[in-house]
């Protein structure tokens, strides 16, 4: 009788268990102070006029139904009947390692073993019963907040799981909309880092107007420990996450997720509705189709439509719904136009239309031939404002020039000479710059094409030619040799009146 | 049987004596600022003794034979869930999941304490657990070293092996306790004092601690993620929860007065 000994020990003895039952007590007295008032008001607005909240009239709830679960880009099937019911949703929360690229594996935290986590469709005053399951193989807890659960947390608290645990609670879906769903457990970043998101569709009561296609796109930021594209198991990043630089930004939890074979596709003639969401955990999508215009769009998922748009925003941590008539085929890349994101990090998906091209829409290339300018490669700036005061000394000369520079130059030289790195070369203590004058003056008034080495670094743009006279580019380039730590030259517009001849 | 209740009384009357038995290691107690609190009343840990491993499978073997009432057939469901030892092949059998050297894992709250007791011992508390995984092999608080911040978030951040390394296999910290992190999670003594709260996290400061945003006002360093991950575990449990990943060891009180590291 040992062990039985042992029980009622560690049954007595425990702290935490009566503390736990005093909680749970004062648990259930918090309910019934919260829940006692909402059915006090439910009684009373049936003898006072219509609120205008959202709790609008609509028919009783009726029937039962396990609601179908879809991974992206599928999306569930559109709901038909014309009043709520109680929905059943399960969803199994796994830990796997998959593809994020070519060769680069992640191990994703997932609602249902892939990102974005599974669609959930339900109706307007449905009455959701949520059940969350935890995979016995997961390292973590993990829970769910889903922004279209009115109340404390999104169901955060209420689906708190431990690996190997199920947990359940029910939401009545008072708003239409289209929201995003995700893991609050702390550190709640890095759980949505890892892909733990995906979307709920709330259809309004009035139903939704029909359309031939209907997708399923999430984009989210991904920091891994390795650079883009490093091969092999890349680990979660947090340094990266805190400065919310990320490697990877993709569509649907993969690099080429939805190119290819897995582009999405439709037909010529055809109505697309995209329900795009933005898990984040920190960027912010500035979501575009390249070659199509948004016939609508509901911003942030929400009720009201703006038309024809071309770029919109998808919050991190929001959505939006997106609808367009396919008037042509070909390819449609989905992209956030953040555009280094597209073709740097992944956020890239294809929409593929097929079907006859409509040639009064798009006719594509018609002539490629050689095309012949007149004059210079280089571009010219006008200059119809020519400086009057004739400098007599260093000093005025450097003044005179400040104005110049700040005019034409610290555009792209930047106002204290720094440059751009890998755009525009420096001009502080620019080694290029002093090595030679004739050559500076030179730029100066013809421009400059092609690469150059700066200071070790190369350089391959175009510099305009600047129609500045003699006066005015001594002055510039006196200011610039006297300030950054450069060579201090005074540049005479004799000197840039002999380099003007040379080049004639 | 008897040698075991020998050696029992053995390891007792050591500890007693001030000794450290081989399989312990002593922490001198501290001053140290747990993860949520406030960093200007930094708490006080008593020195302690603690297990130089996670308890093993064979060793847990050993107990339930002794103790047939924590067998899995016979444990009761107040204090283990269905899950408790089902990687084992039987009652008093180890099987392919289980290999006798990995630490026990898929034990209760409960189950662990009566392990313990048995050893006379008890689990950690969460502050002396805390305190013991600073260490790593050459310091005794290596919490502010981003290296060892983030080699704890690698393993975080892996899914849990269908069969655990080892106990033998995990490298020793200066004190030569090891596995503290890097293995399987591990039980405390007061695993849901910090955060397991019955009311909404509107109306309570130390559940704010749990989610979302509201999990960083109550952090004394925000970029801690791996405390925060282990706060956050060890709040989702109940007492009678088991599970993959979850196993435990001996903590013993000791003498105050002794002078070494």
């Amino acid at each position: 009788m040992n062990g039985h000994d042992d029980i009622e020990k560690a049954d007595t003895g425990s702290w935490s268990l009566t503390h736990k039952a005093m909680k749970q007590t004062l648990l259930l007295l918090l309910i019934a102070t919260l829940v006692l008032p909402l059915i006090a008001r439910g009684q009373s607005t049936i003898s006072t006029p219509p609120t205008p909240a959202v709790e609008s009239e609509d028919v009783p709830l009726e029937g039962e139904e396990i609601a179908v679960l879809t991974d992206a880009p599928n999306v569930p099937p559109p709901i038909t009947r014309k009043h709520p019911t109680n929905v059943k949703v399960e969803l199994e929360i796994t830990e796997v390692v998959k593809r994020m690229a070519d060769g680069v594996d992640y191990t994703f935290w997932t609602f249902g073993g892939s990102v974005p986590g599974k669609f959930i469709r339900v109706r307007q005053n449905d009455v959701v019963d949520f059940t969350l399951k935890n995979h016995p193989s997961s390292k973590m807890p993990h829970n769910i907040d889903l922004h279209a659960v009115t109340g404390p947390g999104g169901g955060a608290k209420a689906t708190f799981t431990a690996p190997g645990h199920q947990t359940n609670f029910s939401f009545k879906a008072l708003n239409p909309g289209l929201f995003i769903y995700h893991c609050a457990t702390a550190p709640v970043g890095m759980h949505i880092a890892n892909g733990m998101y995906g979307l709920i569709l709330v259809e309004p009561k009035e139903g939704m107007a029909k359309v031939d296609k209907e997708f399923y796109v999430v984009q989210g930021d991904f920091y891994t420990s390795g650079k883009y594209g490093e091969p092999g198991l890349q680990g979660f990043n947090m340094e990266k996450a805190l400065e919310e630089n990320p490697d990877y930004v993709v569509f649907n939890g993969a690099v080429g997720s939805t190119t290819g074979e897995k582009a999405l596709k439709a037909s010529v003639g055809e109505t697309v509705r995209l329900y795009v969401g933005n898990g984040g955990p920190n960027l912010v999508s500035s979501f575009h189709v390249i070659g199509e215009i948004f016939d609508r769009v509901y911003q942030e998922g929400g009720s009201r439509f703006q038309e024809n748009v071309q770029t919109t925003l998808v919050p991190a941590g929001g959505s939006t719904i997106c609808e367009l008539k396919l008037d042509t085929n070909g390819d449609f890349i989905l992209v956030d136009h953040s555009i280094f994101r597209a073709f740097n990090k992944g956020a890239l998906a294809i929409l593929n239309a097929d079907g006859e091209g409509d040639l009064m829409v798009f006719s594509g290339q018609k002539k490629d031939e050689v095309y012949l300018p007149e004059g210079s490669a280089i571009q010219t700036i006008p200059n119809d404002s020519k400086s009057a005061a004739v400098a007599t000394n260093l000093a005025e000369r450097i003044t005179a020039g400040q104005a110049i520079y700040d005019r034409n130059c610290a555009a792209c030289h930047m106002p204290t000479g720094t440059g751009v790195p890998a755009a525009f070369p420096p001009l502080a203590n620019s080694d290029y710059l002093n090595a030679d004058v004739d050559r500076a003056i030179d730029t100066v008034l013809n421009g400059l094409q092609g690469e150059v080495t700066v200071n070790g670094n190369k350089f391959n743009s175009v510099m305009p030619t600047l129609g500045l006279d003699d006066e005015s580019v001594a002055n510039v380039l006196t200011y610039v040799y006297s300030k950054w730590e450069n060579s201090g030259k005074e540049v005479t517009p004799e000197q840039v009146a002999k380099v003007r001849a040379a080049k004639k | 049987m008897k040698f075991t209740v020998l050696l029992l009384f053995l390891l007792i009357g050591v500890a007693i004596a001030g000794e450290i038995p081989p399989d312990m290691a002593r922490a001198e107690g501290g001053e140290y600022v747990p993860m949520f609190g406030e960093i200007s009343k930094p708490r006080r840990v008593a020195p302690f003794l603690i297990d130089r491993r996670p308890v093993t499978n064979s060793e847990f073997l050993g107990f339930v034979r002794e103790h047939p009432k924590w067998r899995r057939s016979n444990a009761g469901k107040l204090f283990v869930d269905q899950g408790y030892l089902s990687h084992w092949a039987g009652d008093l059998e180890l099987g392919e999941t289980a290999p006798p050297e990995a630490p026990v894992v898929r034990v209760s709250w409960f189950a662990a304490r009566a392990y313990l007791k048995s050893q006379g011992k008890r689990l950690p508390r969460e502050d002396e657990w805390e305190f013991a995984a600073r260490a790593d092999a050459t310091r005794v608080d290596a919490s502010k070293d981003p290296a060892y911040l983030k080699r704890i978030l690698e393993w975080y951040g892996k899914p849990t092996p269908d069969r655990l390394p080892d106990v033998s296999t995990m490298e020793k910290d200066i004190r030569g306790v090891s596995g503290m992190h890097g293995l399987v999670w591990e039980w405390v003594e007061d695993f849901n004092n910090q955060m397991v709260t019955g009311a909404s996290r509107s109306d309570s400061s130390l559940d704010r601690a749990l989610f979302c945003a509201g999990g960083a006002v109550n952090a004394t360093n925000v970029a801690d993620y791996a405390a925060f991950m282990r706060y956050a575990f060890r709040s989702s449990l109940e007492g009678n929860y088991t599970t993959s990943n979850l196993g435990f060891r001996g903590a013993r009180d000791a003498e105050p007065t002794k002078p070494t590291p």
